[in-house]
């Protein structure tokens, strides 16, 4: 898609899944068993009752900005050029994550906060694909 | 015993002796990190009347470990800390030499900064791994610095309370009066709100005015028992409150975009232990990494309600002559910021205390908060302190 990925994530074992998930276009989030929580960033204990009995549920990828930025001085190797929109989305199923915002103009007028999103996969390299959201189709609500 | 008498026992049993800066600060291309560590930890001992051989306790934060100070310093103290947890260590640091302090491992304690934030002369590196969280869930995504992580704070703030760049522009403009009133501020030029407002976005609600300095500084304070203070040559700063917390690390992480959950956590213990009310605080040092900060501090501390930060700060109310002094030595916005600001608070503070700040001195400054940040609003740290110990 770009010339330069730019910095990549590389898993570790109690988020492997995540990533290897996203290779596949599907967005999933660690549940706790005991409390029946979700949570993100993926982490090996519970951060809400501190259990270790998790497990991986599929996320329906809609959820709706929480906040945002439009950065103006970027980062050094960030593929995208700024300005550009960088954010956070609250999914649908409560966690929170920080991704980028496309298809949509780096303007704070065209961005606002609640504004429904869809994840937007980015096969940045062979190996890597990033959860980036998009404006949800047909508007949302 | 209730929390708060628990707490009170510890109210003015310490007090800091003495506080300084490095003898330059700036873009200083020509000094390493430790350089400036030194120098402030040499002048800090000076001004307290006491010599490096009398300090048994080191106290630092930086990306390297505490001992690595107390080495270049020639120290084999019996007490190290190195707590890091962003640019309120320093103010955290306090609150563990009041308890090592009480407890009897040590008497003398001395806390010190250095950082070439600017010329980034002996600094170690600063790249995280890129299994580290921070590189799997938010670098790849355009988090670029800090001013992106308070950008993000900054919108959501405006969007829930009506929060304004003018607002957020009046603090910068108080902040720069009193720089002009400091021979040693940085940045001393008249600034006006329409400048801030057209000075470029960096992060969008952020324009480059919103947004500290980066320079080359250091300081250091020296803490020991109220008794031995009495014994010493300076005025003694007492430590009446003191208060940390942390919430999270990553920006994502942040519990609640509009509210810095962390200093209102530090802020209750300190203003408990310290047993003063709000409308007892002569002077005020709040950190200033971007002007959202202080107004954010403002309201989590309790000076105001959540959302009524930016009116707090509108109309000059911080600015020499306000009812609210403030960031009386021009603050990280416009006086220097290294990196890690905190230390700046608590020099300030000792000098508006002991009445050696000249044009820019608050009439009659018996009591002074320093509140600082850690991270992105990650952790907080509140020192309460005054000329006397309260009845």
């Amino acid at each position: 898609m770009v010339d330069t990925p730019g910095p990549l994530p590389v898993p570790t074992p109690e988020t492997r899944p995540f990533w290897e998930a996203a290779r596949r276009h599907e967005l999933v989030l660690p549940r706790c068993r005991a409390c029946g929580q979700l949570h993100f960033y993926p982490r090996a204990i519970c951060p809400h009752c501190g259990a270790a009995d998790l497990e991986w549920v599929p996320g329906s990828g809609r959820g709706t900005v929480h906040t945002f930025t439009i950065v103006h001085r970027g980062q050094r190797g960030f593929p995208l050029p700024p300005p550009y929109v960088l954010a956070i989305v609250e999914l649908e199923e409560g966690p929170r994550m920080m991704t980028t915002l496309v298809d949509v103009a780096p303007d704070p007028a065209a961005v606002r906060i609640g504004m429904p999103v869809e994840v937007a996969w980015a096969d940045v390299t062979p190996e890597v694909t990033l959860p980036r959201f998009a404006p949800a189709r047909g508007g949302g609500s | 015993m209730s929390v708060a008498s628990e707490l009170r026992r510890l109210r003015g049993r310490v007090a800091i002796v003495g506080a300084a800066e490095a003898d330059e600060h700036g873009k200083l291309p020509h000094k390493s990190a430790f350089q400036l560590h030194a120098e402030a930890a040499r002048n800090a001992l000076a001004d307290a009347g006491l010599a490096l051989r009398d300090v048994d306790a080191v106290f630092s934060a930086g990306l390297w470990m505490g001992s690595e100070t107390a080495e270049y310093l020639g120290l084999h103290p019996r007490y190290v800390d190195g707590t890091q947890i962003g640019g309120c260590s320093f103010i955290a640091h306090v609150q563990h030499a009041m308890a090592a302090i009480t407890a009897g491992l040590v008497n003398v304690a001395l806390i010190t900064h250095g950082e070439s934030g600017a010329s980034r002369v002996g600094m170690p590196g600063t790249r995280f791994g890129h299994d580290s969280f921070r590189l799997q869930f938010e670098q790849p995504f355009g988090l670029a610095g800090p001013p992106t992580g308070y950008a993000l704070a900054a919108a959501r703030h405006m969007h829930e309370y009506g929060t304004t760049s003018e607002q957020l522009a009046e603090l910068a403009v108080s902040t720069r009066r009193w720089a002009q009133l400091n021979p040693r501020a940085l940045m001393r030029d008249p600034l006006t709100v329409e400048q801030v407002l057209s000075s470029r976005i960096i992060a969008w609600p952020l324009h480059l005015l919103d947004c500290c300095l980066v320079t080359d500084a250091g300081g250091a304070v020296v803490l020991t028992s109220a008794e031995r203070a009495r014994d010493l040559p300076r005025r003694p700063v007492y430590v009446l409150g003191t208060g940390e917390a942390s919430t999270h690390v990553l920006v994502s992480q942040m519990p609640n975009f509009a509210f810095w959950d962390a200093a209102r956590l530090s802020s209750e213990r300190a203003f408990a232990m310290a047993g003063v009310a709000h409308a007892d605080i002569d002077v005020a040092e709040f950190y200033d990494a971007f002007t959202i900060v202080p107004i954010m501090g403002l309201e989590a501390t309790g000076f105001c309600k959540p959302g009524e930060g930016g009116a707090f700060v509108s109309g000059g109310r911080t600015a020499p002559g306000g009812p609210f002094p403030m960031n009386t030595n021009g603050g990280g916005l416009s006086y220097t910021h290294s990196g890690m600001y905190g230390m700046f608070t608590l020099v300030e503070a000792v000098r508006q205390l002991r009445g050696e700040c000249g044009p820019r001195q608050v009439p009659n400054a018996r009591i002074a908060i320093c509140h600082g940040l850690g991270g992105m609003f990650s952790a907080a740290a509140t020192l309460i302190c005054g000329t006397e110990i309260p009845d």
